[in-house]
C-alpha cells in the first residue's frame, strides 16, 4: 500500500470544486439553447468591455453635420450607421455604450439577490424557528408590492440613478430564491447525511456551510441568471416610462427617447428597434442559461 | 401452464449502451399455482414481470424470446388490451399509487366502469365484493388512501387489480415495505385469493422466507437469468444450484441454531457487458476453469439447474453448509 | 460496575399540527411516541431493539446519541445525565456515541469523496491533520475494505451498497467511540451482502469492545447479532431478555404473535392463524392500561384498568403483562 505525505485529498473544508466546474462548463456543449445564451452574453459582455473601440463617438454628443447643421434625425448611413436621434446624437454610439450600463445593472442586481436570497434561506430554513417566522414575514411582505410601481415610487424618493433602480429591484427580487433556497434547505437538513454530521460533533455553522451551502448554490445561481433578466427589463421600463435618469445612456432611455420624439410616426425603426433587440435578446438569453443549468444541478429535470 | 416465457431476453438502451437485463430466462407458471420470482436487485425479476404486463421504460424492448399466455403468444403491442384485462400487475409502489384526492371506492368504480364497461350500480357491488375478498371492510370504500395504513393500502391496492377478474395475478414486492404481522396477513389474503378464485400468481421478491410461506414454485434468477427452478420444497431442501445453495447460508432463519450467517462474496456482474460463461462463476466457489466459458442450460426434469456441475450437486450441497467453502470464493470476488 | 448508558423512565411527544376543534376546546393533541422506557447497557453489551413500525424504536435511538430530547424522564452516559451536556462535555460524548445509518446511499455526502467523508469526524473532534490519514487508514482495515488506494478518491454513487455501509461504519469507528446505535443497518442491502455486514459488525464489537445497540424490524436478523433483545410496542418495552428466550419461548402475547409471524426458509412451516387481531391502534390514541389489550387473545378486566409494568421474571427477563406465567 502506497503511502502517502499528505491527506490525498487537499479540498479546502468545502465541497469539490473540480467536478462541479466542470459540470458548469460541459452544460452548454450540450445544450444548444444554452449555449446559444452563452455565446449572446458573451457577445454583450465583449461589446461592453470594447465599446469605447468600438463606437467612438460618445454618444451624448449632439452631433453637427458637415454643413453645420444639427445632425438630427438621419437615417442609418456610412457616418452614423444606424442613424442620430432627434438631438443629433449617433444611435449606435447609445447601443454599444448602453450595453454597460445593461450588463451592470443586470450585474449588480443578480450579485444582491443571490447573496440576499441565499443568506436568508439558509438562515431561515437551518435555524427554524422564530428567525424563520420573522423572515419570511419580510420576504411575504416583499412580495406582496407590485412590482414596477414600487421601483418607481422607490426612485422617486431617492433619486432617479441607475443604482437605486437596481437597489429597488433586488429588494424586491430576493424573496423569490429566499423561498425555493429555504425549502431546500428544510430538505436537506433531514437528510441521513447531515445528521451523521451532527452526530461526529460538527457545530451547528459548519453544517450550514459545508454540508448545506454547497448543495444550495447552484440554486442560487439559477436564481442569479434570473435577476439578470428582470433587472434589466425593470431599468429598461423606469427609463422608458421616464421615471430613471435622463442623462444616462441606457435602453430603456434610447426607446423613452424614441418615444417622446415620435420616432415610430417617423418611420426611424432603426432607432428603436435595436434597442428592444437587445432587451429581448439578453432576457432570453438569461433564460435559456438558468434553464440549462438548472438541469445539471437538479438531475431529475435530466432527461436519461 | 397459464403463462409460458421462452428464452426471455429484455434489453435496456442506456447513454453506456444496451443493458441486458434479462437475457435468455424461461420459467412456466401452472394454472392456479403461486410462483416465486426470487433474487437479489438487478437479477432482472421486475423487468421480466414488467416485459410480461407490457410496462416497460421507455429504453426497454424485448429482444429476443416469446410469451405464451393461455396458449397465445403475446406480441408487444397489438394484445395490449387483453393483457391488462386478463393479467393484473401490483408493482412495487402500488401503496403510493393510489390517488390522493379519491376515494378508493371511487377508483375501484372507475377500472371497472371505464375499462370494464359495468354501469355504476354494478361497479358498486363489485367493489364491496372485492374489498370483501381482500378482508377490508367494506365500510372503508368510503375513505381516502391517507386514512389507510400501509397494509390496506396494499390490500386496496390488489382489490384494484382483481377488479375485472384477472386469471393471472404479478406482484412485484407486495409486502416488503410491511411489518411482519402486516406482511403476513397480506401473505395469507393472497394464499386465501388462490384458493377462493383459482387466481395463479407471480409473486417477485428478494425473500425466500416469503416464497417459502407462499409460493408452490420457485424461480431464482441470477444477473438476468434463471439459475433454479422447480417445486419450493424441494429446490430450498435440495438446491441444485452454488447461487441458491448460497443464498440459503446467507438468509436469516428465526428457529435455526446457526449463529452466524455466510456471506457469498462478490457482487453481480455489470450487465452491460456480462461475462462470457456463467455468470455466477466470479463468485462460485465450486468454479472451474471451464465454467467462465461455457454457459450451462438448464437441465432437470421438474427441477431445473443452469449448473455444469449439476450431476456433483448432492455433494457440492453437502460442501456448501460448511462455511469455509465459502472462504473461497474470496479469492474469485472482485469485491 | 455502573451501566454505561442508563436510561430512567423516558418519554417522548411530539406535538401534532391541531385541527380547529381541538383548538377551540383547548386539546393538545400528542403523538406517544415514548412512554416511560428504562433499562440499562453495560460495557460490551450488544442489545437489540425490535418492533414494528410506530413502536418507537427510532426514536429511542436517537435519544441516546443526543438528537432528540426527551420530554421526559433521564438518559446518563457513562455517569453523566445527557440532558446537562454542553460545550466540551458534549463534544466529548460525541466523539463516544456514535451511529450507523439504515441507508448507507444517504449517509454520506454526495459530493466528498469517501476520504473526506471518513476524515469528517476528526475535523470536527480537532484531531491534528497529521493523524487524519492513519486513523482512516486503521478504519478501512478494521472494517475489511483492503486497498484503500482504490477508495479514497471515490464518490459515493460509484461503491455498492455493501461497501458503502461499510465505510459508513468506518466513519462511525474512525473516534474509537464506546458506543455504537446502529438502524436498521442492513435492511437496504442486498440479501447476499447483509450477512457480510453483519459478520463485520460482530466481529468490529468483539474486537473493540463496544456497547452496540440494534433497532431493526427484522427478529430474524438480531439473532445473529446480540444476546440481548428488547421487544417495544406503541413506546413502551413489553418483553426485555435473552435472545434466545425471547425467539423460543415469548411470553408476551405481542413477542408470541410477531415470533410467529417471521417467515423462515422452510417450506413446510407452520401457516396456523396468528394469535393477535386487528390493526396498531393510533399512537396519538393508544387504549387505555395495556396498549396492547385490544389485540390480545388473552385481555381480560384489569389490563384495560391499569397499564402493566416490567416484571422480573428470571435471568434478567422481563415482561409487561397482567398474566401469570409460570416459571420454567
Amino acid at each position: 500500500m502506497a503511502e502517502r505525505a499528505e491527506p490525498v485529498s487537499t479540498a479546502p473544508a468545502g465541497w469539490q470544486l473540480l467536478p462541479v466546474l466542470r459540470r458548469m462548463v460541459a452544460m452548454p456543449l450540450r445544450d444548444p439553447f444554452a449555449f446559444t445564451g452563452l455565446l449572446i452574453y458573451i457577445l454583450f459582455v465583449l461589446v461592453a468591455l470594447f465599446a469605447d473601440q468600438l463606437a467612438p463617438l460618445d454618444p451624448m454628443e449632439i452631433l453637427f453635420t458637415k454643413a453645420g447643421k444639427l445632425a438630427a434625425n438621419l437615417g442609418p448611413g456610412a457616418d452614423f450607421p444606424l442613424g442620430t436621434t432627434n438631438l443629433g446624437r449617433d444611435i449606435y454610439a447609445q447601443l454599444v455604450h448602453g450595453t454597460r450600463s445593461a450588463l451592470a445593472v443586470g450585474l449588480s442586481a443578480a450579485v444582491i439577490v443571490a447573496t440576499v436570497g441565499t443568506v436568508v434561506g439558509l438562515v431561515a430554513g437551518y435555524f427554524g424557528g422564530t428567525t424563520d417566522a420573522v423572515l419570511m414575514r419580510i420576504a411575504d411582505m416583499a412580495l406582496s408590492l407590485p412590482f414596477l410601481p414600487f421601483v418607481i415610487v422607490l426612485t422617486g424618493f431617492l433619486g432617479a440613478s441607475t443604482s437605486n433602480i437596481v437597489m429597488a429591484v433586488a429588494l424586491l427580487l430576493w424573496p423569490n430564491s429566499a423561498r425555493v433556497i429555504r425549502s431546500q434547505v428544510l430538505t436537506l437538513r433531514e437528510r441521513a447525511y447531515v445528521e451523521a454530521a451532527r452526530v461526529t460533533g460538527a457545530s451547528s455553522w459548519r453544517i450550514l456551510f459545508v454540508h448545506i451551502a454547497p448543495n444550495i448554490l447552484p440554486l442560487s445561481f439559477v436564481y442569479a441568471a434570473i435577476a439578470i433578466g428582470w433587472a434589466i427589463i425593470t431599468e429598461a421600463s423606469v427609463n422608458f416610462l421616464g421615471f430613471g435618469d435622463s442623462t444616462s445612456v441606457s435602453w430603456g432611455m434610447m426607446l423613452q427617447d424614441a418615444f417622446s420624439s415620435q420616432a415610430l410616426s417617423r418611420g426611424q425603426y432603426a432607432w428603436f428597434v435595436p434597442p428592444g433587440v437587445c432587451i429581448i435578446l439578453v432576457v432570453v438569453a438569461g433564460f435559456f442559461i438558468s434553464r440549462g443549468y438548472e438541469e445539471v444541478f437538479m438531475p431529475r429535470l435530466r432527461g436519461r | 401452464m397459464i403463462l409460458d416465457v421462452d428464452n426471455l431476453k429484455i434489453q435496456y438502451r442506456t447513454r453506456a449502451g444496451a443493458v441486458h437485463a434479462v437475457d435468455g430466462a424461461s420459467f412456466v407458471v401452472p394454472e392456479g399455482r403461486i410462483v416465486g420470482l426470487v433474487g437479489e436487485s438487478g437479477c432482472g425479476k421486475t423487468t421480466a414481470v414488467r416485459a410480461i404486463m407490457g410496462v416497460l421504460a421507455e429504453n426497454g424492448y424485448r429482444a429476443g424470446g416469446r410469451l405464451v399466455f393461455k396458449g397465445q403468444e403475446i406480441d408487444e403491442a397489438a394484445t395490449r388490451k387483453l393483457r391488462w384485462r386478463d393479467i393484473a400487475y401490483v408493482p412495487q409502489s402500488a401503496m403510493s399509487s393510489l390517488d390522493p384526492v379519491y376515494t378508493v371506492g371511487a377508483q375501484i368504480v372507475e377500472v371497472l366502469t371505464k375499462r370494464g364497461g359495468s354501469t355504476r350500480a354494478a361497479a358498486a357491488r363489485r367493489a364491496a365484493e372485492l374489498f370483501e375478498l381482500v378482508g377490508l371492510s367494506e365500510r372503508r370504500l368510503a375513505d381516502y388512501p391517507h386514512q389507510f395504513s400501509g397494509g390496506m393500502r396494499q390490500r386496496a391496492a390488489i382489490a384494484m387489480a382483481l377488479a375485472l377478474e384477472p386469471s393471472l395475478l404479478l406482484a412485484d414486492e407486495p409486502v416488503t415495505a410491511l411489518d411482519v404481522i402486516v406482511q403476513r396477513q397480506i401473505l395469507d389474503t393472497l394464499r386465501a385469493l388462490q384458493q377462493r378464485l383459482g387466481l395463479s400468481i407471480v409473486l417477485v421478491t428478494h425473500d425466500i422466507s416469503v416464497v417459502a410461506y407462499l409460493c408452490d414454485e420457485v424461480v431464482v434468477m441470477y444477473a438476468g437469468q434463471v439459475v433454479e427452478s422447480g417445486p419450493v420444497r424441494e429446490v430450498l431442501a435440495r438446491p441444485r444450484h452454488p447461487y441458491t445453495m448460497g443464498l440459503r447460508n446467507a438468509f436469516p432463519d428465526l428457529m435455526s441454531d446457526a449463529m452466524a450467517l455466510v456471506p457469498i462474496h462478490g457482487s453481480p456482474p455489470d450487465l452491460a457487458a456480462p461475462p462470457p460463461g456463467c455468470r455466477f462463476a466470479p463468485r462460485c466457489p465450486f468454479a472451474e476453469a471451464a465454467c467462465r466459458t461455457e454457459f450451462a442450460l438448464p437441465s432437470g426434469k421438474d427441477h431445473f439447474s443452469a449448473c455444469r456441475r449439476d450431476a456433483e450437486a448432492d455433494q457440492l450441497r453437502t460442501a456448501a453448509l460448511d462455511p469455509v467453502t465459502w472462504q473461497r470464493s474470496l479469492s474469485y470476488a472482485a469485491s | 460496575m455502573a451501566a454505561l448508558v442508563e436510561l430512567r423512565s423516558v418519554v417522548k411527544h411530539f406535538p401534532v399540527s391541531r385541527s380547529l376543534g381541538e383548538i377551540t376546546r383547548g386539546q393538545h393533541p400528542v403523538v406517544r411516541a415514548l412512554e416511560g422506557v428504562s433499562f440499562d447497557i453495560g460495557a460490551g453489551d450488544a442489545i437489540a431493539i425490535v418492533g414494528e413500525s410506530g413502536c418507537g424504536k427510532t426514536t429511542l435511538g436517537r435519544l441516546m446519541l443526543k438528537l432528540v430530547e426527551p420530554t421526559g424522564g433521564s438518559i446518563a452516559f457513562a455517569g453523566s445525565a445527557l440532558g446537562g451536556l454542553a460545550g466540551q462535555a458534549l463534544r466529548d460524548f460525541r466523539r463516544q456515541a456514535q451511529l450507523v445509518f439504515q441507508n448507507p446511499f444517504d449517509a454520506l455526502n454526495p459530493r466528498f469523496t469517501i476520504y473526506r467523508a471518513v476524515a469528517e469526524p476528526l475535523l470536527n473532534a480537532g484531531i491534528d491533520k497529521a493523524e487524519h490519514m492513519d486513523r482512516v487508514a486503521s478504519a478501512f482495515r478494521r472494517v475489511h475494505l483492503p486497498d484503500l488506494d482504490r477508495y479514497l478518491d471515490k464518490y459515493p454513487h460509484q461503491l455498492s451498497g455493501g461497501q458503502l455501509q461499510r465505510v459508513v461504519l468506518a466513519r462511525a469507528l474512525v473516534l474509537a467511540p464506546r458506543f455504537l446505535v446502529a438502524d436498521e443497518p442492513v435492511s437496504m442491502l442486498d440479501v447476499s451482502v447483509r450477512a457480510g455486514i453483519l459478520a463485520l459488525m460482530r466481529e468490529v464489537r468483539d474486537d473493540m469492545g463496544l456497547s452496540a445497540v440494534y433497532i431493526s424490524h427484522d427478529l430474524a436478523l438480531v439473532k445473529y447479532l446480540c444476546e440481548r433483545t428488547l421487544v417495544m410496542y406503541l413506546g413502551r418495552i413489553v418483553e426485555d431478555g435473552p435472545t434466545g428466550e425471547i425467539v423460543r419461548r415469548p411470553r408476551h402475547p405481542y413477542t408470541q404473535a410477531l415470533v410467529a409471524a417471521v417467515p423462515v426458509p422452510d417450506a413446510d412451516q407452520s401457516r396456523s392463524p396468528l394469535p393477535i387481531k386487528g390493526n396498531v391502534p393510533d399512537a396519538r390514541d393508544p387504549p387505555s392500561g395495556c396498549a396492547f389489550r385490544d389485540r390480545c387473545p388473552h385481555a381480560f378486566a384489569r389490563c384495560a384498568e391499569e397499564t402493566p409494568s416490567l416484571r422480573p421474571l428470571a435471568d434478567g427477563h422481563r415482561v409487561a403483562c397482567h398474566l401469570d406465567f409460570v416459571p420454567h
